[in-house]
């Protein structure tokens, strides 16, 4: 016992931290990791910055680039020309008038009223420099040489648009008020229906969660229906409600369904169940010794709710608020079909690209789009991360206790909402099953006859049901190794947060901004991915990537709850991570798994918002069949094709919680804990 | 530490090891040498970094400095699987899809070796860790002291060179884990496996190593076996978290230490006489005298201010003049001096039982 140990040195000498060497596990799952992240690089940030440069980019006939010689019969030639002067001269165009698109043309022979195909004359041209293109038939020419045509060749020239980069297309966004009145309508709807979802939510799954009321699991289940049906579904059951000839238009008192009011009506119902399932968590967590505490110190109910339960629940109440209206602003098919004159931005993306083939304007609208979207996003996920602090911190379970009279309130309140969602399906149904409303109204099947309408018929059923599939089964496998491979990696830092940064992004992407991207970037033919333009693979990824996030954080929420010495132990058994994978983490998140799965199915059936850019002849969908045939007028078989969703999502979620019953039953004995 | 001849080369030899999570140093320059065969506990309080330690040679979160070497190679970018070793944590970590058979047989499998063969090793290991007939059972029907021994069987089942136990049995109530405590020692011996095991309880600490790595805040204080730790702590801290001490300060004279009120004989080599020093004195130490024993040296006449009964022996509160001395006492002692509350008593302690430390300034 010589003395003590001699405590000099107490900073770590100078030189670089030991790094292990990568095991072959190591190196497998940062392929992994790279693989996933490069997929959702290429389908998702490069369509998106593609989109936001096409935003900055104008196209326009610079009319100043181009000469042009004229000959007589004789063949005398005349000047060359430049065709801004001639322009200057005649007054034939102004400004705006040359401002055009990507897919613009401009014949020269505007420039000469007095001109014939028939004449013997013949013309020159030449662009004055080499980015000065210009079409021949079809044949792109970029020279700066003259090139001689006959007069009936001529008629055959077509200038193109020059490209430019500026904010010229923002400053036209805002100085035409038909566009940028959207945004004061988008927003306008989207917080009045958040109001009303979170009034209408909130009571429901405070009667749930927090009453004795009878029938709670048939409200569970109502509520959940509107996530099985595309959103544009309440709007096609408004129209037979409320419509001209619906059967409670006297309800509205003269006001139009078509336009706010329908909006909002339908918002509601789609809505409702995400704004419920997030108050009904943030509501389960009550601690039942503050409820005791205000009740000792003689709280009158009505203080308690406000002392105790808005604040516990708050967090819970402040996502649903954010979700809402993120999914109020960003839909695409209600108001296309309820929405009539009244202008929201994603049907405007819709119009301008679409209908106006005005794809950089619709770029604009998108990026204008992305603005709440994004906001609300980042202020979703700071609140919830304050939410699970929030849990962890909880301890003795609320126990609601039976008051006849207030349990009687709460049903009445569950009743009129079921009776409100459950209406809007039963109108569809029956729209969808009778001849023509409202003079014949005879049963029928003949509205599902999808073969006889406009849409795609059965085979964009089938197509979507085929879509649907994919979807799940791509999805969940990407979704689930990419988040075991970000959470069970050693090392790998950077290489981590960037994946954690890319698998959130996609929930700040509304659909329409997907979709309006993967033009963009995919119908590029520089881009060799555009082979899978047109297919039904570009349905599969886009939809994979639009619901992306809450997969991933579905499996990390599971993948958190397994032991993180399971790995260690693991490899100091000498196995391969792989085994432990399939033997092991796999099992052990069965549930989680088809849970990730039945949610993809479930949205690849009914979405819209991406897809309707994407879809070609081949591969029409239901959901966007249903858009189509409403479109065309033919509401009924419209109904029917929602209908159809319903049936497929709803035997879907059937067989989904079947499947996760026997699985739980059959693992019951490991699970004992 | 020369009383022990080391075999020829220790299995594990870990140098200026060094660990720092960003700004916070959690292990400062580490010298150990494990022999062959050895059990050894990393003991200190929480949070001193022992569980650090483990990971690094475990090479689960590795060192930020200096080497390891595992049976003269050199591991220390080794990453896990390329080293050599069974891991038993806390949580035993058992896979709860699998019939503890198919936990025990996990490393076996996928290493073509015959299923017979696997088999026959499966029962073996259950046989040895007492649990032959639980071996279809699923791990969450089973008593935390059953897991723990599955998760042991299932580390040892490949044979490692090195046995790594991560507080395996601080999740196990006080009456299992002494029972434990008997049987992986056992086992231990029997497989002769290195070991290391983690811990903060010293009696566990005492009654399994074979040598004993006290650490506080990140070094190591000492490195003995049990009784050397015991009897010859190398510092105040080590005498203080083992076992319970009186302390002083004092002042080395030659051959003695004087301090408040007491002036005893004590080996004081390697002190200046002069200096200020920290003496401790345990209460085991201090042994009770029958008032007419021959004259000797560290005699005292004190005072019983009070008697507590811990069940196995008495503890008693004593004075000596105004100073305060805490002592145990044997049941016999105890009945043999008739040693009371408020009696007086002769007790002695042996010089070389007295403990003299470098003072807390020098
Ligand atoms: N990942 C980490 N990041 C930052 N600090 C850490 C990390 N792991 C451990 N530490 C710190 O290092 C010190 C040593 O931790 P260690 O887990 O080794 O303690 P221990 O001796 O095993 O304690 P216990 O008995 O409580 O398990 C502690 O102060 C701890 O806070
Ligand atoms: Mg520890």
């Amino acid at each position: 016992m010589s003395g003590a140990s001699v405590q000099t040195a107490t900073a770590l000498p100078p030189g670089r931290d030991t790094r292990l060497a990568v095991d072959r596990d190591g190196w497998i799952k940062r392929f992994f990791v790279i693989v996933i992240g490069l997929y959702l690089v290429g389908a998702l940030a490069l369509p998106l910055y593609a989109m936001l440069s096409k935003s900055f980019v104008t196209y326009s006939f610079d009319l100043s680039r181009y000469e042009v010689m004229r000959s007589d019969a004789e063949g005398n030639w005349g000047p060359a020309r430049s065709l801004a002067a001639i322009n200057d001269e005649l007054g034939r165009f102004t400004p705006q008038d040359l401002a055009s698109n990507v897919n613009g043309r401009l014949a020269p022979t505007e420039f000469f009223p007095d001109f014939s195909f028939r004449s013997p004359e013949r013309w020159r041209i030449r662009g004055l420099d080499a980015e000065s293109h210009y079409l021949v038939g079809l044949d792109l020419i970029r020279s700066d040489e003259w090139r001689e045509l006959d007069s009936n060749t001529f008629r055959r020239v077509n200038l193109r648009p020059l490209p430019k980069t500026g904010m010229d297309n923002y400053s036209a966004y805002f100085s035409n008020p038909a566009l940028f009145g959207s945004i004061g309508n988008s927003v306008t709807i989207a917080a009045i229906s958040t109001v009303i979802t979170l009034f209408l939510a909130f009571g429901f799954a405070y009667a749930i969660n927090r009453t004795c009321m009878r029938f709670k699991s048939t409200f569970r289940m109502i509520a959940m229906m509107p996530i099985l049906v595309p959103s544009l579904l309440p709007g096609i059951a408004l129209v037979y409600m409320f419509g001209t000839q619906g059967y409670l238009t006297p309800l509205l008192m003269g006001h139009s369904i078509y336009g706010p009011i329908g909006i909002v009506i339908g918002s509601v119902f789609f809505t409702f169940p995400h704004a419920f399932l997030i108050i009904s968590t943030a509501l389960s967590i009550a601690d039942q010794r503050q409820y005791e505490a205000a009740e000792s110190l003689r709280a009158s109910s009505w203080r308690t709710f406000w002392t105790v339960t808005i604040p516990g629940a708050r967090y819970g109440l402040i996502s649903a608020a954010f979700v809402t209206f993120t999914l109020v602003i960003t839909d695409f098919g209600l108001p296309k079909v309820i929405g009539g004159q009244y202008n929201v931005l994603a049907v405007d993306i819709y119009k301008q690209v679409i209908g106006q083939q005005n794809f950089e304007m619709g770029a604009v609208v998108s990026v204008i789009l992305l603005v709440p979207a994004v906001l609300a996003f980042v202020v979703d996920r700071i609140v919830t991360r304050r939410q699970v602090s929030l849990l962890s911190a909880r301890s003795v379970p609320f126990q609601p206790r039976p008051d006849r009279k207030a349990d009687r309130l709460w049903l009445l309140w569950c009743i009129c909402v079921a009776l409100f969602i459950t209406s809007i399906i039963a109108t569809c149904q029956a729209a969808a099953l009778i001849r023509f409303w409202p003079y014949d109204l005879t049963p029928t099947l003949a509205n599902y006859d999808f073969n006889r309408m406009d849409g795609g018929g059965w085979a964009a059923y089938w197509n979507s049901l085929q879509m649907a599939g994919w979807t799940a089964v791509v999805g969940t496998v990407i979704v689930f190794t990419g988040a075991y491979m970000v959470e069970k990696i050693d090392g790998f830092r950077s290489g981590r947060t960037l994946f954690q940064f890319l698998a959130m992004l996609p929930m700040a992407i509304p659909g329409m901004v997907l979709g309006l991207a993967y033009i963009f970037f995919f119908n590029d033919p520089a881009n060799p991915a555009n082979v899978i333009y047109g297919t039904m693979v570009i349905l599969v990824v886009s939809t994979v990537t639009h619901f992306y996030t809450v997969g991933h954080l579905t499996a990390l929420t599971a993948l958190k709850q397994i032991d993180a010495e399971f790995e260690p132990v693991a490899s100091s058994l000498r196995q391969p991570f792989w085994r432990l994978f399939g033997r092991v983490t796999v099992p052990v998140c069965l549930p989680t798994i088809l849970d990730i799965s039945i949610y993809m199915f479930v949205n690849a059936m009914t979405t819209v918002s991406a897809v309707v850019f994407l879809y070609s002849t081949k591969t029409a969908l239901a959901s966007v069949a249903v858009l189509n045939m409403d479109d065309a007028g033919t509401i009924a078989p419209a109904a029917a094709m929602g209908m159809m969703i319903f049936y497929t999502n709803a035997a879907a979620r059937i067989l989904h919680a079947m499947a996760s019953r026997r699985i739980m039953r059959r693992t019951q004995a490991w699970r004992v804990r | 530490m020369t009383d022990r001849t080391p075999a020829a080369q220790p299995y594990l030899e870990i140098r200026n090891l060094w660990k720092a999570f960003g700004d916070f140093v959690a292990l400062r320059d580490i010298d150990l040498d494990i022999h062959p065969g050895e059990f050894v506990c990393f003991l200190g309080p929480s949070g001193c970094g022992k569980t650090t330690l483990l990971r690094a040679i475990a090479g689960l979160d590795p060192q930020s400095r200096g080497t390891i070497r595992q049976g003269g190679k050199d591991i220390s970018t080794l990453p896990a699987s390329g080293r050599d070793y069974g891991i038993v944590f806390q949580s035993y970590a058992l896979f709860p899809n699998l019939t503890v058979e198919r936990n025990i047989a996990f490393g076996l499998e996928n290493t073509g070796r015959p299923k017979a063969e696997i088999k026959a090793r499966v029962a073996e290991l259950l046989a040895l860790v007492g649990l032959p007939e639980q071996g279809q059972k699923y791990p969450a029907q089973l008593s935390g002291g059953q897991q723990q021994r599955i998760a042991l069987a299932r580390a040892i089942a490949i044979s490692p060179g090195l046995l790594l136990l991560d507080e395996p049995l601080s999740a196990l109530d006080a009456k299992v884990r002494v029972h434990l405590r008997h049987e992986i020692k056992e086992l231990q011996r029997k497989l002769g496996v290195t070991t290391i095991m983690v811990t903060h309880d010293q009696e566990e600490a005492l009654s399994m190593a074979d040598r004993i790595v006290v650490m506080n805040h990140g070094v190591i204080e000492q490195v003995g076996t049990p009784t050397e730790i015991y009897r010859h702590p190398a510092t105040l801290f080590v005498a203080d978290f083992i076992g319970e001490t009186n302390h002083f300060d004092a002042q080395v004279q030659s051959g003695r230490v004087q301090m408040a009120g007491l002036d005893l004989a004590a080996v004081t080599g390697g002190h200046a006489p002069g200096s200020a020093v920290r003496v401790a004195i345990r209460p085991e130490d201090i042994l009770p005298m029958a008032s007419d024993a021959p004259e000797a040296e560290n005699r005292l006449a004190a005072q019983v201010a009070d008697m507590e009964f811990l069940g196995s022996y008495w503890r008693a509160h004593l004075k000596v003049g105004e100073v305060a001395l805490v002592a145990n006492f044997s049941m016999n002692a105890v009945r043999r001096f008739d040693i009371r509350s408020g009696a007086a008593q002769l007790v002695e302690i042996p010089a070389e039982r007295v403990l003299v430390f470098r003072g807390a300034s020098a």
